[in-house]
């Protein structure tokens, strides 16, 4: 799953097929092109090597998932959606800026929603809940630590 | 700044982030990155030890840097040391940390495996799920080695919390696609299964998913994973909107384990009676649904709900059983083809193609034709048009191919180059299989030409010229034909290549016509000679000395064209050569030499392959008989798998010179294949496999896999002995020859080859051979010949041992002896209703076995044909609705009885699987037939 922005600058990726950095990158960028060149109304399904890519656009943000022949190109679509919902309800009103200054949060949250490339948890609730209790753990350890004071370099 | 900052602040990973926002250049970025790693570099580095905090936000810091795309080559180790943290978010950012940069660095791995087995023990859940999701991060082999035995047990157990079991399924998932070999089954799986029956749906979910994947390789062991699944589903489709709560999504219930239920549900055939009425109506429901006015406008509600329609129908294909349920199918896309929703009417093109290759639903699809043509026209999407030119494909038959071929052609003048290629080839394959009027599929393949010569292939011009040679009835009109086409001011090098190679051989056929007379052929010919590439150049000077016995009139023309320089001077080595010797032919040689020389094309036999045409030119056809000569086409065909059946090299492409003559008078088209060899036919047939057979240990079953399609070739082979064989079958009766052939100058001694049967099988089989002597000279060949009755069905195979001594040492191999159940098929040709309705008789569950597959070879139709029959059966042409599915028909013949059997192969290209179906009247057959035929592909 790749998430990029309008300008091509790629915000998350997450793999979920072992492959070198340098493959990793060659794909980011044919994928990318491809994606940015496509029209508004077209369709949010294309055919890519042998995998089919879904795509949608969520204001400047690209998401964008590579699945297999035999995988449900609607139901992908959805998991993108519901993917958005989480980040929306945990930031309120998610923006790119979000994902760029929070991005182990964003990788948390996938984590939790999407595991080896399946769906772990539709439960919009349940994925919260966990992200939430690890914050609420955060918090408290941070109570503890006390002073940040020289925490800006 | 930083815009949000949530949990716990970083401030100093925020205020670097906001710096490198802040860079006007990526000069500038990459200076501050350089100083922020700097910086991390010697904090690591320093004498005071770092705070966890402190670690876990350099760590963080390097994470990001890594994510920009730049190269992080340090900080592992301090990743690491976060994993033993007790706070959670610095594990957490270790784990992410080390999910993101895995490195192969095996003592680091050691490391981390040992972090992640005291988090699994340590039976804190939330520490448990970050140590399984940093596994399904990585999913290497070192973390399946370690994990995999683990990992079923938490699965499984008792005591789990449902979110760590959810993790646990997925992770043992994904190391299952990575390391199947390390993931052992046993008793969990059982208990695996019952997990479709939890409480919880995110667990049934994650259940599902790791259900689907182990059950596609692993069929039996999950087979009662299908009456859950159904009974789930079925609860699902049935619930009221609100009744699953969160799992509720957009007023669908549970879409996504909707979609994974139906997805299991395709590893296997139609269930049993009962489960199947229930997975009907859920299938029913379904569909209605479909019907319903939407309970919301929104996009997501709609996509969730066709989601699971669309995985419905896919089992409904799958199954391919229930006429109603398909035909119904058919319709629903029918009406998504006319959504305003691109994405609908995209999916509807590309199911629609599947259901266009069920006989229930291949009419109900071609209704459709107007609209897909329609959206062949208007979609301004190209991914849709696609879709569109893949269904067209797809119903295609006899009857509406005149149509279809035709908007395919006119498409094709405005279609995206990226598509062109593609639709050439279907054009091309279209024309050709459902031509009645031979003349029509001239037109079309030279309008192709014309109309996207740049991407017509070799294979493509080549077959048009073998069928204008196979048929009298198309040849006048062929030659008037390209003729015509030729005069165009501007034409296609390919367009050159046909119509040199045509009227080179019927050219004559229309020099009555004043217009095209010798002299005006030729010198349209030879206005294009300038403007092409040199092979084709080389194909037009065949042409001309084949113009010199069609018509003697131009013979000085063309010779005095052959002797400028610009021919006999040629810096190409190949035009040169060519010149001069049909100068020198057309010179020396008598009217009756030159007419023999330069005769008509013989007829291209049907899959003519490279082996068979050296076997005729030596043995000459007719001492060839027909049976015979069947048999080695099969075994032929399958063997020359790297070069499949030459199409037609033309006489340009033989580079050899005095190949290049011959191959003018005889076939030129065909290739002259491998140096002669001026061994005898046996030796020839074996030396030809030879060098397909890699050394082999005894055994093998690679090797073994090979002849159930063959009946000739090389069994072993190693530094001193080859085993070669031939054999023949009839009825239930076989000869096989055993060649040894001492591959040394020393003799071997005791020589003693004997044949093994194993106890059940000696029951089932009976051999009979006589001892050959025990001495084989050095390069000598002995052979022994095994007479074989087939008493009744078998599986094992009888194992050959041969043992003897070479030079001071005692050698003993031993091989499985190619002797296989298929053997004794005779092919039964049948019509497509008889065939339907013996399969229909053949419904037993225990008379059928499926099989699905990945393919291990290239998918080339024509070798899977060559294959078919080599295994036994009948090819039977024109029963399937598909034409891309292979059928076959025969019976094997035993002393007790006699065995029907029907087979059905579909191929799927885009995944590269294979579904093999068997029916047979004998349980024992339908396993071992399909068990043998699924090695092939």
């Amino acid at each position: 799953m790749l998430l990029f922005s309008r300008q091509g600058k790629l915000r998350l990726q997450k793999w979920y097929v072992p492959l070198s950095d340098k493959e990793k990158k060659k794909i980011t960028r044919e994928l990318v092109q491809t994606v940015l060149a496509r029209k508004p109304k077209m369709c949010s399904f294309l055919e890519w090597r042998d995998l089919k890519i879904v795509y949608k656009r969520y204001a400047s943000l690209y998401f964008c998932c590579a699945i297999e022949d035999q995988d449900n190109e609607l139901i992908t679509l959805e998991i993108i959606h519901r993917y958005v919902e989480l980040l929306d309800k945990y930031f309120g009103s998610v923006c790119e800026l979000d994902i760029i200054f929070n991005f182990e949060k964003a990788y948390f949250i996938l984590d939790e929603f999407l595991l080896g490339g399946e769906v772990q948890e539709t439960s919009k609730k349940n994925v919260l809940k966990a992200i939430e209790q690890a914050d609420l753990l955060q918090e408290s350890q941070n109570e503890e630590w006390g002073g940040l004071s020289e925490d800006i370099l | 700044m930083p815009a949000v900052s949530k949990g716990d602040g970083m401030r100093g990973l925020a205020v670097f982030i906001s710096d490198i926002r802040n860079c006007k250049s990526k000069e500038a970025e990459i200076k501050r990155i350089n100083k922020e790693l700097a910086n991390i570099r010697s904090k690591f580095k320093g004498d005071k030890a770092l705070d966890g905090y402190s670690k876990k936000k350099y760590v963080c810091k390097l994470l990001f840097i890594f994510l920009l795309g730049h190269d992080i080559d340090f900080g592992h180790m301090e990743a690491v040391n976060l994993l033993s943290s007790n706070r959670y978010t610095e594990k957490q950012i270790g784990y992410l940390f080390i999910s993101v940069l895995v490195n192969s660095n095996s003592e680091l791995i050691r490391l981390i495996n040992n972090a992640i087995k005291n988090d699994l023990a340590s039976r804190n859940p939330t520490f448990m799920g970050l140590a399984l999701h940093c596994i399904a991060n990585v999913g290497s082999r070192e973390m399946a080695e370690a994990f995999a035995g683990e990992i079923p047990k938490i699965l499984v157990a008792g005591d789990t919390m449902d979110s760590v079991k959810q993790s646990a399924a997925l992770c043992l998932l994904r190391l299952y696609r990575a390391s199947p070999d390390l993931v052992p089954m046993g008793d969990w799986t059982s208990r695996v299964v019952h997990l479709l029956n939890d409480q919880h749906l995110g667990v049934v979910t994650a259940a599902t998913s790791l259900i689907t994947t182990l059950a596609q390789k692993n069929p039996e062991e999950f087979k009662t994973s299908v009456s859950l699944a159904v009974s789930r589903l079925s609860r699902i489709v049935t619930s009221a909107s609100t009744d699953l709560q969160d799992y509720t999504y957009y007023f669908v219930p549970a879409p996504w384990l909707s979609v994974k239920l139906l997805r299991l549900l395709q590893c296997y055939p139609p269930p049993d009676p009962a489960v199947r009425g229930r997975l009907t109506e859920c299938l029913e429901t379904i569909l209605n649904k479909a019907q319903e006015p939407p309970k919301s406008k929104k996009v997501q509600h709609s996509n969730a709900k066709n989601a699971v329609l669309f995985e419905a129908i896919s089992l409904i294909i799958h199954h391919d059983s229930e006429p109603n349920l398909l035909v119904r199918a058919c319709n629903q896309l029918g009406q998504f083809l006319q959504h305003r929703e691109t994405n609908l009417r995209y999916l509807a093109l590309e199911s629609m193609c599947t259901l266009a290759s069920s006989e229930f639903s291949h009419e109900a699809v071609k209704t459709h034709i107007d609209t897909v043509i329609n959206a062949l026209k208007t979609e301004r999407d190209v991914s849709v048009r696609q879709r569109a030119v893949d269904l067209l494909y797809a119903m295609c038959d006899r009857s509406n191919a005149q149509q279809i071929v035709a908007e395919m052609l006119s498409y094709l003048e405005t279609a995206d180059y990226s598509i062109r290629e593609e639709i050439v080839l279907k054009v091309a394959i279209l024309a050709e299989k459902y031509a009645v009027d031979y003349t029509w599929y001239v037109d079309t393949i030279l309008n192709l030409i014309r109309i996207a010569g740049d991407y017509v292939s070799e294979e493509v011009w080549y077959r048009v010229i073998q069928i204008v040679i196979n048929r009298d009835d198309v040849q006048g009109y062929a030659a008037k034909t390209v003729f015509e086409a030729l005069q165009a001011p501007a034409c296609h090098e390919n367009l050159v290549k046909v119509g040199g190679y045509i009227l080179g051989e019927f050219g004559n056929l229309i020099a009555g016509d004043p217009r095209s007379s010798p002299l005006i052929q030729f010198n349209l010919l030879h206005s294009k000679f300038h403007l092409c590439s040199v092979p084709t150049r080389a194909l037009l000077l065949s042409t001309y000395i084949k113009f010199v016995n069609l018509f003697p009139e131009v013979k000085t023309t063309i010779q005095d064209v052959l002797r400028s320089d610009s021919q006999l001077k040629n810096a190409d080595v190949e035009l040169q050569q060519r010149a001069v010797e049909y100068l020198r032919l057309s010179t020396v040689a008598s009217t009756d030499i030159l007419a023999t020389v330069l005769e008509e094309m013989p007829p291209f036999p049907e899959r003519e392959s490279s082996i068979l045409a050296k076997l005729k030119k030596k043995k000459g056809p007719s001492t060839v008989t027909d049976l015979e000569e069947a048999k080695r086409e099969r075994s032929a065909d399958v063997n020359g798998g790297p070069e499949p059946a030459p199409a037609s090299a033309s006489a340009a492409s033989t580079p050899s010179p005095s190949a290049d003559l011959l191959g003018l008078g005889a076939a030129p088209p065909a290739p002259t294949g491998p140096p002669p060899s001026a061994g005898g036919l046996l030796v020839d047939v074996f030396s030809d496999s030879a060098s397909a057979v890699a050394p082999l240990a005894p055994g093998s079953e690679d090797n073994f896999a090979r002849f159930v399609c063959k009946n000739n070739g090389v069994l072993f082979e190693n530094q001193l002995l080859q085993i070669g064989l031939k054999s023949e079958f009839r009825q239930n009766l076989g000869r096989m020859f055993i060649f040894y052939g001492n591959k040394t100058s020393t003799q071997f001694l005791n020589f003693t080859p004997t044949l093994i049967c194993a106890d059940d099988l000696q029951a089932n089989l009976n051999l009979q051979t006589k001892p050959v002597d025990p001495t084989v000279d050095g390069g000598a060949q002995v052979q022994q010949v095994v007479n074989i009755e087939c008493v009744s069905d078998f599986t094992e195979a009888p194992v050959l041992n041969i043992q003897f001594r070479y030079g001071g040492t005692f050698q003993n191999v031993s091989v499985k002896l190619p002797i296989t159940l298929n053997k004794f098929f005779q092919p039964t040709e049948m019509a497509s209703q008889d065939f339907f309705q013996r399969w229909k008789q053949l419904s037993n569950p225990q008379q059928e076995v499926q099989n699905i597959f990945k393919a291990k070879h290239p998918m080339d139709t024509e070798i899977t044909k060559a294959k078919i029959i080599g295994f036994g059966s009948a090819l039977l042409e024109e029963v399937d609705p598909n034409p891309a599915n292979f059928v076959g028909a025969g019976i094997i013949h035993t002393k007790t009885t006699q065995i029907g059997c029907l087979l059905r192969l579909e191929p799927n290209l885009q995944a590269q699987m294979y579904r093999l179906t068997l029916r047979t009247s004998k349980d024992t057959v339908s396993q071992r037939l399909c068990d043998l035929l699924s090695e092939q592909f």
